[in-house]
C-alpha cells in the first residue's frame, strides 16, 4: 500500500504545510478603525434617484448626505441644511446650508447644486424618487447657500422625503461626467467616500476628511459585505469576521445575549406585517372573504398575535394592529388589538352563512419565517372554521400577483416610513400605489388626502386616528405585528445607536 | 489533430446557441415581473413604464432574444439591471473567484480520490477497502451545506483557527485568502472525491484483472510499476471524463458552498439574478459556462490523447 501512495506523499504534505501556513497567518490583525458590517442582502445600484433596496440606504447613510435627518425620536435634525422655514400658506420651504461644504471630488456644495440634485430626481427618466417628491413645483437659488422649494400645494410629507434618497446630494460634475456609470462609481457628500464595489462581495468606503462633521466620525474605513444566510451572517460576527450585522434572526437572540463576543441592539422599526386581503380587486374579491367584513372579522379572531410572535419569533418583535408602531406620536394606544376569541369568530361566520369549513387560500413567500407564520395562522383559523390553503410563491412571482389582483390573502409586509403618509396613503387611499387589494372607502381617502396637507399635528394626528378606526373596522389589511430592527456587534463597536428606520448612522461609532 | 480541433470548435458553436434559447425561453416562462420588483415598495407607475421600456420588457420573447444576440456578437453582454454594472465586470470580477475555488476543490478531490480508489483496488476485499468505500459513501452522502456549517461553527467559531468565509483576492493578501479558501475546497472537493475514488476503484478492477497486467507481472516487473505504469494509466481515461465534467461544474458555480462561505463567485451571481429575474446577468453568465464547459471537455478529449496513445489517431 505505501509504495503506491508513495508517489503523492510529498506533494500532500507540501500542500497540507502551505495551507496550514495560511491559516496560522490568517490571524493578520484588523486596520483598527475598520468597521466590517454584515448585511443580508447586497445593495442594488449605488445613485440614490434610482436605488430601491434597504440595504442601499444603509450604505448610502456613510456614502451621502441628505439635506436634513432624523433623530431616534424622529425629530427632524440638520445636515447639509442648518435651517428650514415653511412659508405661512405651506406652499414653500426655505432651506438654508451649510457654508463651506465639499463633495468627494472637492466641488463646492451649494444651492445650485442642490437644485441640480432636486430636478435630476425629479426629470431624470427611471427615477424612482419623482412620485416622492411629486408636489414640488419649482426650485428657487435665492443665493449660494439658500434655496426654496415651490409645492403645487400644502405637503408636510416633504420634509420626510427629503430625509431620504430623495434629499441625498451627488457631485454634480461627477453625475455630468458620469453618466449611467455613476452608479458604479458614486462621487457624493456624505462622511465616506467610496473605495470599492465587488458585487455580492463587499463594497468599501473611506472617511472623507473633508466633510463637515468629519470631527464626530472615528471610523476610518467601513466594508459593508452582504450574507444572506442569517445563521452565517451571525457565525461570521461570532469568529470576528465581522464587527456588526443587521437583521439578527430573533431565534439566535438567546445565543447571542449570552455569548461574551456579541452585544445585541434592538430598536422597534416603522414597518408592519399585515395580511393584505383581496377586498375588491377583480374576480377573485368576490368571494365571502372580500365582500363581507363578518368573514374578515372572524379571520381576524382566530388569529392570537402574541401566540405567532412567541412561537415564530421568540417573541421578539411588537405586535401591533395599525400601520404605525407604539411609541410614535401616530400610533393610537385607545384602538386595542383584537383579542383571539374562536367561538364569537364561528359565530360570526355562521351569521355570513358560509359553508364551515370555509376554504381561503393565502399566499406567503418562500422563506423560512414566512412559511412558519402562515402555518400557525393556517392552525389557529382552523380551530375557527377557516380551511386555510397556503401557496407558497417567491418575491417576484408574489409582486406580480398582488399587482393583478391574483391573491385572496397575501401575508406581506411594509419596511415603514416617518411620516405617517408613508404608511397609510401607499397602503389604503382607494388610488394608493400598493392598495393591491383596491380597498376603497371614501371617508378614509378624505381623511388621508386633508392629512397630507395640513402641517398641524394635532389636526393630523386627528384624521391618521378616524382613518385607523375605520381600517380596524373594515380590515381590508389585518396588521399583525411591527418587526424589531436587531443587530448584533463586537464588544470592540460602542457608540452605536439604532433608530427605528434601520438604518445605521456611523456618527459617533468607534471601535476600541 | 487540427482538423479534429477545428470539427469539435465547429460544432460547440450551435451548441451554444441552442443552450442560450434553452435559458432564454426557460427565463421567459418565469413568472414574476421585474419591472415591479425593481420599482421598489412605492411602485410609482411611472417608474414602472420606464423600466418596461428600458429593458423591452414588453417586446415578444424572440424579439428581445434577437436584439440580445446582436449585442453580444458585438461584445456586449449588457448591463446588470439590479446593480448597472456590466455584465462583463461581473464575470471578470467573479471569474477568478470561481476558478480558484474550482482549482483547490479539484485538487483536493484528486488528492484524496484517486489514491483512495487505488488503494482501495489494489486491497480489494480488505478492511482499508471497505473503510476507504465507507468514507467515500460517507462524502457523497453529507450535504455540503450542512458538512459547511459545521466547520463554520467548530473550526472558525469555536476554535477561531480558520475564517468562517468570504473572499479575499489574493493580491490583497495571499495568506488570507489560502485560508479563507480552505473549508470550502474541503467541503466541495470531499464530494467530489468520493464519486473520484469509487471509479478510479472499478476502472482500476477491471484494468488489474486485464491480460496486459498479467503479461506485464509475468514480465516480472515491480508490482509499483504495473500498477502506475501499466493499470492506472488505462484506468485514468474515464476518470479524467468524469473530471472535466465535474471541473465544468465547477466552473458554472457551487451555490451551496458559495452560500455557506459567503464566497462571491458564479454560483451566487446567478441565483440572485434568476431570483432578480436579472435576465442580462443570467444570459452573459450561462453564455460564458457553457463556453468554459465546451472547452474543458475538448481539453478532456485531448488529455485522453495523451494518456492513451491508440486515441491518437
Amino acid at each position: 500500500m505505501t509504495n503506491q501512495a508513495r508517489p503523492t506523499s510529498p506533494r500532500l504534505l507540501a500542500w497540507a504545510a502551505g495551507l496550514a501556513l495560511a491559516a496560522a497567518l490568517h490571524a493578520a490583525p484588523v486596520a483598527a478603525q475598520h468597521l466590517r458590517i454584515g448585511l443580508q442582502e447586497d445593495a442594488d445600484a449605488l445613485d440614490p434617484h434610482v436605488a430601491r433596496t434597504f440595504v442601499g440606504r444603509i450604505v448610502f447613510a456613510g456614502l451621502c448626505d441628505k439635506l436634513v435627518d432624523y433623530d431616534a425620536g424622529l425629530r427632524f435634525v440638520p445636515q447639509l441644511a442648518t435651517e428650514w422655514q415653511w412659508s405661512e400658506d405651506g406652499k414653500a420651504i426655505t432651506f438654508k446650508l451649510r457654508p463651506g461644504m465639499r463633495f468627494h471630488d472637492g466641488e463646492p456644495i451649494d444651492a445650485e447644486a442642490v437644485k441640480f440634485n432636486l430636478t435630476r430626481a425629479l426629470t431624470m427618466q427611471g427615477s424612482l424618487r419623482r412620485a416622492e417628491l411629486g408636489a414640488v413645483a419649482s426650485i428657487d437659488v435665492i443665493d449660494p447657500l439658500t434655496f426654496r422649494m415651490n409645492l403645487r400645494e400644502p405637503n408636510p410629507t416633504l420634509l420626510s422625503q427629503l430625509a431620504d434618497r430623495s434629499g441625498m446630494i451627488m457631485s454634480p460634475k461627477a453625475l455630468r461626467e458620469l453618466g449611467t456609470g455613476f452608479a458604479t462609481r458614486p462621487v457624493c457628500s456624505g462622511p465616506f467616500r467610496f473605495v470599492e464595489r465587488v458585487s455580492q462581495d463587499r463594497i468599501v468606503l473611506e472617511k472623507f476628511d473633508g466633510h463637515w462633521d468629519a470631527a464626530n466620525i472615528h471610523i476610518q474605513r467601513v466594508t459593508y459585505r452582504p450574507i444572506p444566510d442569517t445563521t452565517v451572517r451571525f457565525s461570521n460576527l461570532q469568529a470576528g469576521a465581522l464587527d456588526m450585522i443587521e437583521r439578527l434572526a430573533p431565534n439566535d437572540l438567546g445565543a447571542a445575549r449570552t455569548d461574551r463576543r456579541v452585544r445585541v441592539a434592538e430598536i422597534v422599526s416603522l414597518g408592519f406585517q399585515s395580511l393584505l386581503i383581496n377586498t375588491n380587486h377583480g374576480p377573485r374579491s368576490e368571494t365571502p372573504l372580500g365582500r363581507d367584513p363578518r368573514v374578515r372579522e372572524a379571520l381576524e379572531l382566530s388569529l392570537d398575535r402574541q401566540a405567532i410572535n412567541q412561537v415564530a419569533f421568540a417573541g421578539a418583535h411588537a405586535i401591533g394592529n395599525q400601520p404605525m408602531p407604539p411609541g410614535t406620536e401616530y400610533h393610537f394606544a385607545d384602538l386595542a388589538v383584537t383579542q383571539r376569541n374562536v367561538a364569537r369568530a364561528r359565530q360570526l361566520l355562521q351569521e355570513a352563512g358560509v359553508p364551515i369549513p370555509f376554504p381561503i387560500e393565502m399566499q406567503v413567500i418562500n422563506s423560512t419565517d414566512a412559511q412558519t407564520v402562515g402555518q400557525i395562522i393556517q392552525s389557529m383559523a382552523r380551530e375557527a372554521g377557516f380551511e386555510v390553503r397556503l401557496s407558497s410563491v417567491e418575491f417576484a412571482s408574489s409582486r406580480q400577483s398582488q399587482a393583478r389582483g391574483d391573491f385572496q390573502i397575501i401575508q406581506i409586509g411594509w419596511s415603514g416610513r416617518m411620516d405617517p403618509d408613508g404608511n397609510y396613503y401607499h397602503n389604503l387611499h382607494s388610488r394608493g400605489p400598493t392598495n393591491d387589494g383596491k380597498y376603497s372607502n371614501p371617508a378614509v381617502d378624505r381623511a388621508l388626502e386633508e392629512a397630507r396637507s395640513v402641517n398641524d399635528t394635532a389636526r393630523r394626528q386627528a384624521l391618521y386616528r378616524e382613518a385607523a378606526g375605520n381600517v380596524i373596522q373594515d380590515r381590508p389589511r389585518i396588521y399583525l405585528w411591527h418587526p424589531k430592527w436587531i443587530y448584533a456587534h463586537s464588544p470592540r463597536v460602542s457608540g452605536f445607536a439604532p433608530n427605528p428606520d434601520g438604518i445605521i448612522r456611523l456618527r459617533g461609532v468607534r471601535m476600541q | 489533430m487540427q482538423g479534429f480541433l477545428l470539427s469539435r470548435l465547429a460544432i460547440s458553436m450551435p451548441t451554444l446557441l441552442i443552450v442560450t434559447v434553452l435559458v432564454f425561453g426557460l427565463q421567459s416562462l418565469l413568472p414574476g415581473d421585474i419591472a415591479l420588483v425593481l420599482a421598489g415598495e412605492e411602485n410609482d407607475p411611472a417608474g414602472i413604464a420606464f423600466i418596461r421600456e428600458k429593458y423591452r420588457l414588453d417586446d415578444p420573447v424572440p424579439i428581445r432574444y434577437l436584439a440580445w444576440l446582436v449585442q453580444v456578437v458585438q461584445g456586449d453582454l449588457g448591463h446588470s439591471i439590479k446593480t448597472q454594472i456590466p455584465v462583463t465586470d461581473l464575470i471578470l470580477q467573479k471569474l477568478p473567484v470561481t476558478a480558484q475555488l474550482a482549482f483547490w476543490s479539484m485538487l483536493v478531490a484528486l488528492l484524496i480520490g484517486i489514491p483512495a480508489g487505488i488503494i482501495a483496488a489494489v486491497k480489494k476485499g480488505t478492511a482499508l477497502d471497505h473503510t476507504a468505500n465507507a468514507v467515500g459513501l460517507a462524502g457523497l452522502s453529507i450535504p455540503n451545506f450542512w458538512l459547511g456549517i459545521m466547520l463554520i461553527m467548530v473550526v472558525a467559531v469555536e476554535w477561531g483557527a480558520l475564517p468562517p468565509g468570504g473572499y479575499t483576492p489574493p493580491t490583497e493578501s495571499l495568506a488570507d485568502n489560502l485560508a479563507g479558501m480552505i473549508m470550502p475546497a474541503f467541503v466541495l472537493g470531499s464530494g467530489i472525491a468520493a464519486v473520484f475514488m469509487r471509479h478510479t476503484r472499478s476502472a482500476m478492477l477491471s484494468a488489474l484483472t486485464a491480460d496486459y497486467v498479467r503479461t506485464a507481472r509475468a514480465k516480472g516487473l515491480f508490482e509499483r510499476t504495473v500498477i502506475v505504469k501499466h493499470a492506472l494509466r488505462n484506468a485514468l481515461v474515464p476518470v479524467i471524463t468524469l473530471g472535466a465534467l465535474e471541473l465544468g461544474q465547477l466552473f458554472s458555480g457551487a451555490v451551496l458552498t458559495e452560500t455557506v462561505f459567503n464566497i462571491p463567485g458564479f454560483g451566487r451571481l446567478v441565483v440572485e439574478a434568476v431570483f432578480n429575474r436579472d435576465y442580462a446577468v443570467v444570459q452573459g453568465v450561462v453564455l460564458f459556462t457553457a463556453t468554459a464547459y465546451i472547452l474543458l471537455n475538448l481539453l478532456a478529449d485531448l488529455l485522453y490523447a495523451l494518456v492513451n496513445p491508440r486515441l491518437r489517431g
